[in-house]
């Protein structure tokens, strides 16, 4: 694709950005601690990551979704765990207000989400909903100007460190997807407690836990949407989420192919660099090829979603489907030329490797992918 | 100036200052003055009722050359101190002032430093012109820009050599507008051209990627700045001396625009890398500030200093003034050990011409093992203890 | 309060290689970014409005139509409006001729109170127009600042900084400062100033709209000349020692010791 030069430009903040403050050293620090530097999140807020597709009325910064995945392809080419935190007001977290928000909410909750205040979880899958959303066991039941929620959330990102989250509740039992509703539910209220945070095995530095909810009281003024309407906000939430995981996906590709060439340019064997050996140029070729295609594909599917493309849903979930299955492979052949260096956590294709795994699974797996695509052409 | 008013014409009417679309005509004791501010577009002579101010034709500028005479050096003194670049000058200026059969002149302003003088002529100055004043004490641009330029245009000088230090590099840019010539900045090489008497001021370009030959053919005089350690000092002669010529300085009101309220010293240790023997220099391959204290060791046991490369400095690692390159200092010691330093050719320009370089890099293919005389392919906090223990062998 | 910056697109001398088999510069896929130091003068500018309120940052350039690009990095780090001198009457101005055309510059903006400019650009490196451009502006000038400790009504105080320290300067103003890297730590760019630099305008002027002729221009009016440019020749390459690293810095002692460089 041939960028604009404003598009080129958020490039250059996105790369400038990272290269200068997510170092190696802060990068290391964060796979230690599990903990991510608010200064850094902070500084993410201020340049704008937070909000890039957000419009500017709501403290966004008024950017397509093309900029967005060029924001989150530059940061996961260094770093996927920071990317989560610059990815979610653009996507899970304010993606369900700006969908179906008051004025009020918008007001209330987007805005500090989107300067970086305030942070926002996704609260859909539970332990017998994941890819199944239609199975949603808690209830919210209603109780005066309040509504009771039961019920627990499960593998939630975030949820540990967020302010708020958006809960779908069932408040029509017998009405299976249809009778779904969306809360946004302050993270403090009584009743409300988190599980033990997931030990992952990537994407360290940003906490994943389940949010537990016992007899929270959440006033129907934070009801978000109409009721009953609350699978369609989940839904297209998640529609949107998909691009933002492909994007990711061609950034940590892009990541280990970079690692990949540097290293079989520098690595010896048998008396000559192995990039010289035709088993390693030829991965790399097909790599590289590879990636091309993806981003390509990634990119049509933004620009798609910027002209409001009737097709572009379907777009987004073959742009996911191939990025993070072609990054997994990607991952997996920069680790194959690094041979037992590759294994070992001083190499950045190590951690890279770990981090993209969730990407075919999460935000829809591969399979929910394909059932969305052939149920597009086979309608 | 193009533009030139003559007085025993003008009357002070100020038809010219309202016709001065940019405001740079004043009338001063009911004289017309053009002022910095013109930009020779000639609008004041058309409206003049006496045919007072003229716009000399620019080849008018650049025909009289040959009025021109003499090479001059900027004798920058700081706190009554010659610095070592003025005295290089000197010894390039003899030189070139040999080659086209011509005086070397210092100029040299301050106050009380006309002992100085004798300083000049031992290195070579044929000539001193001196300017003293309490407002020349310490540089300031204004004054020194004032007092040179109207000397420039006194004496006439077909060239005037500067030292590229902080103040050299303030100093230059503001007479040459003044004396309208042009300047060439951080000069490494001079040499008169042997038909036209001209000078050829060789510069490093694009970071050091490109040397660029200028000419200054029809403006005079031709002026460079030369960056410190370049060129060579003359061995002192005691016995020359020479003529000292007065210059006259004094200032009207409001013509110095800023004062100088302190001057603070901050350099902790005399670090001279352009008179050190042997330099220890680090860069980004260090990968924290901590590794610069393996190579103060090892400078210390060398008798040598610290260096470091732009990378190093830009990291935060250690202060601006150790720093060696194209933007830095240039240095040219016995010894010079790189470590870590990749070899980016910024670098390269500021030491390439050391005695003996010594690479020290993790990557076989950094480009500072292309001009290093000895390389080691290695870890830095491995090679460095080694050189430390067989040191202590010998 | 209003402030004008002059900023210059440079080739990123950093990426600049030689081709090792014709010696010559390889300039194709070489970044055009904002002159490192013009940043510095940026952000002085942009603390500056932020500090008395009620001001306008202008950034001036000369330089091709390309350049239009470095100044909406500019608009979108914050700065109110940009000016782009740009004509082929300008090509191939010295240092001299630059500042008499950006000097026309500042005159058509409508002059400045205070004018930032970079100490020097890395593809020159020759810290002159920022001097020069005050002298044809009739301004007094501090070159090298290194930190502004206060601008009030008529003055500036500001740090000038010296290869071993500092002089503390009084300027009145208006006045010329050129800005050295120590003197700040330059902002990102924000993703709504990058939009929204696309929806202002760049104001781009030839010689004629800033009343200049073109004798005044470029190379006509360049003092100086490139009389010829070559690639500096390369040192050979020397040793490269073999060995453990112990048997590394025992040759590599022995050797200087037998030169008697020790």
């Amino acid at each position: 694709m041939i960028f604009s030069e404003k598009h080129q430009l958020i490039r250059k903040l996105v790369r400038d950005f990272c290269e200068k403050e997510l170092t190696s050293e802060i990068l290391d620090e964060v796979e230690e601690t599990g903990v991510f530097p608010q200064e850094i999140q902070d500084k993410m807020a201020k340049a704008g990551f937070y909000g890039i597709k957000i419009p500017r009325e709501y403290g966004g910064q008024g950017a397509d979704n093309l900029a967005y995945v060029i924001m989150l392809e530059e940061i996961c080419r260094v770093s996927p765990v920071a990317s989560l935190y610059a990815n979610s007001p653009n996507s899970l977290s304010g993606g369900p207000i700006l969908l179906s928000g008051t004025p009020e909410q918008l007001e209330k909750y987007l805005r500090p989400c989107v300067t970086g205040e305030k942070m926002l979880a996704f609260a859909l899958t539970e332990p017998g909903a994941g890819s199944d959303a239609g199975g949603v066991a808690t209830t919210a039941v209603p109780d005066g100007d309040y509504y009771i929620l039961n019920g627990r959330k499960t593998f939630i990102t975030m949820a540990p460190l967020a302010d708020y989250a958006v809960i779908y509740a069932k408040t029509s039992p017998e009405k299976g997807t249809r009778g779904i509703s969306a809360f946004i539910v302050d993270m403090k209220a009584p009743g409300v407690s988190f599980g033990k945070p997931e030990k992952k095995m990537g994407l360290i530095g940003c906490a994943t836990s389940d949010i537990i909810l016992e007899d929270v009281r959440v006033h129907k003024r934070d009801m978000l949407g109409a009721v009953d309407k609350g699978f369609s906000n989940a839904m297209k939430t998640l529609d949107g989420g998909r691009l933002g995981v492909a994007a990711q996906s061609i950034g940590v590709a892009q990541g280990c192919l970079d690692e990949a060439v540097r290293y079989a340019k520098e690595r010896k064997q048998f008396g000559r660099p192995i990039a010289k050996f035709q088993a390693i140029s030829f991965m790399i070729a097909d790599m590289a090829t590879k990636l091309a295609a993806a981003k390509e594909l990634v990119y049509n599917a933004a620009v798609l979603k910027d002209r409001n493309d009737p097709q572009a849903g379907m777009y987004c979930s073959m742009a996911k489907l191939f990025a993070s299955e072609v990054c997994n492979e990607i991952a997996g052949q920069a680790v194959q030329i690094h041979g037992g260096y590759g294994f070992t956590k001083d190499y950045k294709v190590e951690r890279f490797y770990r981090d993209c795994r969730v990407f075919t699974i999460y935000e829809g797996t591969s399979q929910v992918q394909q059932m969305v695509i052939s149920g597009q052409l086979l309608k | 100036m193009a533009v030139i008013v003559h007085e025993d014409l003008c009357r002070g009417c100020k038809k010219c200052v309202k016709a001065c679309p940019f405001e740079a005509i004043t009338i001063e004791g009911k004289k017309a003055v053009i002022g910095l501010g013109c930009t020779q577009c000639g609008a004041c002579v058309e409206v003049c009722p006496f045919g007072a101010i003229e716009k000399e034709a620019a080849e008018k500028e650049t025909v009289d050359i040959s009025q021109y005479h003499g090479v001059w050096v900027f004798a920058e003194q700081r706190g009554g101190v010659l610095m070592d670049v003025a005295l290089e000058l000197l010894g390039e200026g003899r030189r070139l002032a040999d080659e086209i059969g011509t005086e070397l002149c210092a100029v040299l302003l301050g106050e009380n430093v006309e002992v100085l003088a004798e300083e000049l002529f031992r290195y070579g100055a044929d000539k001193v012109y001196l300017g003293q004043h309490p407002e020349l004490v310490t540089y300031n641009t204004d004054a020194y820009t004032n007092v040179i330029y109207k000397a420039i245009r006194e004496y006439k000088p077909e060239i005037v050599l500067l030292g590229a230090t902080h103040i050299g590099r303030d100093l230059g840019p503001c007479l040459a507008v003044r004396c309208g010539t042009g300047l060439t900045a951080d000069c490494t090489r001079l040499e008169i051209d042997p038909e036209s008497k001209g000078l050829q001021q060789t510069r490093p370009a694009f970071g050091g990627n490109l040397m660029a030959t200028i000419v200054c053919p029809n403006h005079r005089p031709q002026m460079s700045t030369v960056r410190p350690g370049v060129m060579q000092k003359l061995m002192p002669d005691e016995t020359r001396s020479g003529e000292v010529v007065a210059l006259k300085v004094e200032f009207a009101d409001g013509e110095i625009r800023t004062k100088v309220l302190e001057i603070v010293r901050t350099m902790k240790e005399t670090v001279k890398l352009t008179d050190a023997e042997i330099i220890v220099a680090g860069g980004r391959g260090l990968s924290d500030p901590e590794g610069f204290r393996l190579l103060e060791k090892l400078a210390k046991k060398l008798g040598g200093v610290v260096g470091a490369s732009r990378a190093a400095v830009d990291a935060g690692w250690i202060d601006h003034s150790r720093q060696i390159g194209q933007t830095g200092t240039t240095v040219k010691p016995k010894i010079y050990i790189a470590c870590g330093i990749s070899g980016a050719i910024q670098h390269l320009a500021g030491m390439q011409n050391s005695g003996c370089i010594i690479a020290i890099n993790k990557y076989e293919g950094a480009p500072i093992f292309e001009i290093a005389d000895y390389g080691i392919v290695g870890d830095l906090y491995k090679v460095i203890p080694a050189i430390l223990e067989a040191l202590d062998l010998e | 309060m209003r402030i004008i910056v002059c900023a210059k697109q440079v080739p990123d001398t950093n990426e600049v290689r030689i081709d090792p088999v014709k010696g010559t510069l390889i300039r194709d896929g070489v970044p055009s970014i904002l002159n490192p130091d013009d940043a510095n003068a940026l952000e002085a500018a942009l603390q500056l409005k932020e500090q008395v309120g009620n001001a306008a940052v202008s950034v001036l350039s000369m330089g091709p139509p390309q350049a239009s690009y470095m100044l909406r990095e500019c608009l979108a780090m914050g700065a109110d409006d940009a000016y782009l001198l740009s004509s082929r009457a300008f090509g191939g101005a010295d240092t001299c001729a630059t500042s008499t055309t950006l000097a026309a510059g500042v005159r058509k903006i409508g002059g400045a109170d205070i004018i930032f400019a970079g100490r020097q650009a890395i593809d020159g490196d020759t810290a002159q127009v920022g001097p020069q451009l005050a002298q044809r502006l009739g301004l007094p000038v501090v070159t090298y600042v290194q930190k502004i400790r206060s601008v009030s009504e008529g003055k500036a105080v500001v740090e000038r900084q010296l290869e071993d320290g500092y002089e503390v300067i009084e300027v009145k103003l208006p006045c010329l400062l050129t800005c050295v890297k120590e003197l700040n730590e330059p902002r990102y760019m924000t993703v709504r100033g990058i939009v929204e630099a696309y929806e202002k305008e760049i104001t781009v002027w030839n010689e004629k709209d800033v009343a200049l002729d073109p004798a005044q221009c470029g190379l006509n009016a360049s003092p100086t000349q490139v009389h010829r440019s070559f690639t500096p020749p390369q040192k050979g390459k020397g040793k490269m020692l073999s060995g453990s690293i112990s048997e590394m810095a025992a040759q590599l002692v022995g050797e200087l010791n037998e030169k008697h460089l020790l």
